[in-house]
């Protein structure tokens, strides 16, 4: 029952900007496939084509061999192609069970068949492993139960081919173990599965087979056992990555203190979290997530209650009740919710740049110079200073998002997530822009659900469970298996 | 990137800008060949004075409107709030007169306690909304009814009348002209000057903007949301202040109906001048206009016979959705 598709010569043009130029390659039934690419290269735009979010300008879908054109999601729902969003297609006030059915409601006679819904719903729940109630409402959900319950809703679809685009961006070790054992399970049941990550240690461990697109154009594909990690990055990028991590250099031995916190709690998420980090030094946080990591730190910076701590910034304790204290004493907090709380994305670059720092009259020439200096400092792309950020792409963002939050000169920054959903080139660039802020002697805090990323960053990895400090390892003890293993409690 | 489904991003991105900015002063210029070609008194420069002296209350209070509209807010109090305040002045200067002050000191001291109470109704509603966490919506739907009820209560339901004396001492700051301009007229140049520097030129302008926009994201970034938010409130009030001192001495009284519906025209002046309702865009020059074509509409409605007079508010109602439907998914 699982579906075959070929592209053939599929082109896109937005206006006169062609994303597409004639995408050619065919997936063959019962496949699970990785689809590889930078951010830009196409791969969104091309799946959103064969769910029917998007209408190709030229070229054929052809589904099991007839050509197909879909007009919109559902004509393509109705065919057995899914798509699950990157961004969440939820109405946030209506339930779980609300939101699987919506549109697909069932029906008794003139009145909807709660029970029934309830019930179907319940089933695909535990499917994806989500131990919550069909009748809570969807706003009440965590960002990865909300990812987990887009799945769901696909799979009341009956989904014959499955598109999963950045999928476990959100979800915890235990959760993505889960996904991908349904996965598995679906393929059995005789799906077709397209799995768009930038997680190539996911892609290699769940794929049979990888595509790679670069600028708008197939560029190779191979069975997943047969390229490694590098090979893979390497086709994404179209060069050779040299080592995605900088080398590590410790801090000097008589680094001084930079921050130090005893016994913070925020009611709720985190009890007496006791830490400090020295002048260049980057510290980790893992943990999964609602370990209360980020909750924690946006206590520290004020913008949630606390109920108990001391702070210590280079040795003189302080009082942090809002973000404006905490940065005039040199604390910045760069959020993991980009869009939603780091930057303005229909503000200019220029004016999310200098947001934290103007003074009552604005100097505007001053704030161009300091623009021309951040893209090039930051190597952000973009072809216009005069642009609005959300032209820019994601990780294009995320590094104006790091220029605005350093823009203040703070002596310890707290990077939430720095590179989630950004692309191989773009995460390079940041770790080394991270370890410079650590050579200029600052203090890095790195919040991050990549075990490889923390790994390959940190000098030192703090890992939180249920609210509380499980440990801190050193660099000798930093493996995968040891942040895990204090993450999940088997420690 | 998200681009847009045109010939050039970039291009199209810039004339659609060029294009909104424009928009008003097109339908303005538009609408004054209308208004020569009906009737030649249009015209005129005594014409023009009255059109903008006329524009001059609801524009002062427009321009505050467009900082709280800019931050994500609304302010629906502001016509009650002139009359409260234009009450209380008219009771605060003929009491003081009563007790035999000097009439200078009298008009002085009651120009003052406009702008006072301006800004103590603006810190209120400011207060309930960022410490209160009420809806802006609700807050200034609640004080809407406060206001106007208690100037009617003052009033006995009836006028309340400035003493004569104070009347005539007071009636040149709004019948007077400096240079040919009406007095009004001035101050309402002046404080669209003053606003537009203050939303362009420093950092509080800014931060109302970031606010607008998103909220959230203002937070993060050190904003003192609620602070700013507190001020643009502020601002409005001190604006309805203004213009409630420019509007006593022109009838030298305050009842029931004084500003009624003057929370329609400014939220429809900004609204026409381009400002987008949910916050985060918009020009103060665009408010100016708008305040200005919204009075010449109703201008061409006075001196000619094709609509009429009573259907005034219907008019601007109608221009309110028109404009906000050619801007729907602008953004």
């Amino acid at each position: 029952m699982s579906l075959s598709i070929q592209f053939d010569q599929v082109t896109k043009d937005f206006g006169a900007v062609r994303v597409l130029h004639g995408v050619s390659f065919e997936l063959a039934p019962g496949r699970v496939y990785g689809l590889l690419g930078e951010n830009g290269a196409g791969k969104s735009t091309l799946m959103k084509i064969l769910a029917g979010y998007e209408r190709a300008s030229g070229g054929e879908v052809r589904i099991d061999g007839t050509a197909r054109r879909f007009d919109d999601s559902r004509q393509a729902e109705a065919a057995g192609v899914v798509l699950i969003h990157q961004e969440f297609n939820l109405a946030e006030h209506l339930t779980i069970a609300q939101n699987i059915f919506l549109g697909h409601e069932c029906r008794k006679g003139w009145l909807l068949d709660d029970a029934a819904m309830r019930a179907e719903a319940a089933r695909v729940l535990q499917l994806v492993g989500l131990a919550a109630d069909p009748d809570t409402p969807v706003r009440r959900l965590i960002v990865a139960e909300k990812q987990l319950v887009e799945i769901a809703k696909a799979l009341s679809r009956r989904a014959r081919l499955l598109i999963m685009d950045e999928p476990t961006a959100t979800l915890t070790p235990g959760e993505t173990q889960r996904l991908f054992a349904l996965i598995a399970r679906l393929k059995e049941e005789g799906a077709t599965i397209v799995y768009i990550s930038h997680k190539l240690d996911e892609v290699e461990r769940v794929t049979d087979e990888v595509v790679v697109m670069r600028d708008g154009r197939f560029v190779a594909r191979a069975a997943t056992a047969e390229v490694d990690r590098r090979r893979m990055a390497n086709l994404m990028v179209g060069r050779e990555l040299s080592d995605m991590f900088p080398d590590k250099e410790p801090p000097p031995a008589d680094a001084p203190c930079a921050l130090k916190v005893s016994g913070l709690s925020v009611p709720g998420w985190a009890e007496q979290l006791d830490f400090e980090v020295r002048e260049g030094e980057i510290l980790g946080f893992a943990g999964l997530v609602g370990a209360g990591r980020t909750e924690a730190f946006e206590a520290l910076i004020g913008l949630r209650p606390r109920s108990a701590g001391q702070v210590e910034l280079g040795g003189r304790p302080v009082a942090l009740r809002n973000p404006r204290q905490a940065m005039k004493h040199g604390i910045t907090y760069l959020s993991e919710d980009r869009k939603g709380k780091g930057l303005h994305v229909d503000l200019s670059l220029r004016d999310n740049l200098t947001l934290m720092v103007l003074r009552p009259w604005l100097r505007l020439d001053q704030e161009r110079d300091a623009l021309v200096h951040a893209v090039r400092e930051f190597g952000i792309r973009t072809g216009d200073l005069a642009a609005r950020a959300r032209m820019l792409s994601g990780g294009n963002q995320q590094k104006l998002a790091l220029a605005k939050f350093l823009h203040p000169d703070p002596r310890v920054v707290v990077l939430d997530e720095p590179t989630r959903g950004v692309d191989v080139g773009a995460k390079r660039d940041i770790y080394f822009l991270i370890r410079r802020l650590a050579a200029e002697g600052r203090a890095v805090i790195v919040i991050s659900s990549e075990l490889i990323e923390l790994i390959g960053l940190c000098h030192r990895v703090a890992v939180m469970r249920a609210g509380r400090l499980q440990a801190t390892l050193g660099l000798d003890h930093l493996t995968e298996e040891e942040l895990i293993a204090h993450a999940t409690g088997t420690r | 990137m998200q681009p847009e489904p045109v010939e050039s991003p970039t291009v199209s991105r810039k004339w659609r800008s060029v294009l909104g900015g424009l928009g008003p002063i097109l339908g303005l210029v538009a609408l004054c060949i209308v208004g020569t070609a009906l009737n030649p008194d249009f015209a005129t420069v005594d014409n023009l004075m009255n059109v903008l002296t006329r524009t001059a209350f609801i524009g002062i209070i427009a321009v505050g409107m467009t900082f709280v509209i800019m931050s994500g807010g609304i302010d629906l109090s502001v016509g009650s709030m002139a009359a409260l305040i234009a009450g209380s002045m008219i009771l605060f200067m003929n009491g003081l007169a009563g007790g035999g002050h000097a009439p200078l000191l009298v008009v002085a001291l009651g120009m003052g306690l406009a702008l006072v109470l301006g800004l103590a109704f603006g810190c209120a509603h400011g207060l309930l909304i960022t410490k209160g966490r009420v809806e802006p919506f609700i807050v200034t739907l609640g004080t809407l009814g406060i206001f106007r009820a208690f100037l009617t209560w003052f009033a006995d339901g009836g006028a309340l009348t400035l003493d004569g004396a104070l009347s005539d001492l007071y009636s040149p700051v709004y019948y007077a002209s400096l240079l040919g301009v009406p007095i009004p007229v001035w101050i309402f140049a002046a404080v669209a000057v003053i606003g537009s520097v203050l939303l362009n030129r420093t950092a509080f302008g800014r931060h109302v903007q970031a606010i607008g926009s998103n909220e959230q994201v203002a937070r993060y970034a050190a904003i003192r949301v609620d602070l700013v938010k507190i001020l643009t409130y502020m601002l409005l009030g001190l604006c309805v202040g203004i213009a409630t001192l420019l509007y006593v001495p022109r009838l030298g009284s305050a009842s029931p109906t004084t500003g009624l519906l003057w929370e329609l025209e400014a939220i429809a002046a900004v609204v026409v001048g381009g400002t987008a309702l949910k916050g985060g865009e918009g020009r103060l020059v665009g408010t100016v206009v708008g305040a200005i074509l919204l009075s010449v509409i109703s201008n061409i409605l006075n001196l000619t016979s094709i609509i009429s007079v009573y259907l005034n508010a219907a008019v601007q109602g109608g221009v309110i959705i028109v404009v906000a439907f050619m801007q729907r998914g602008r953004r």
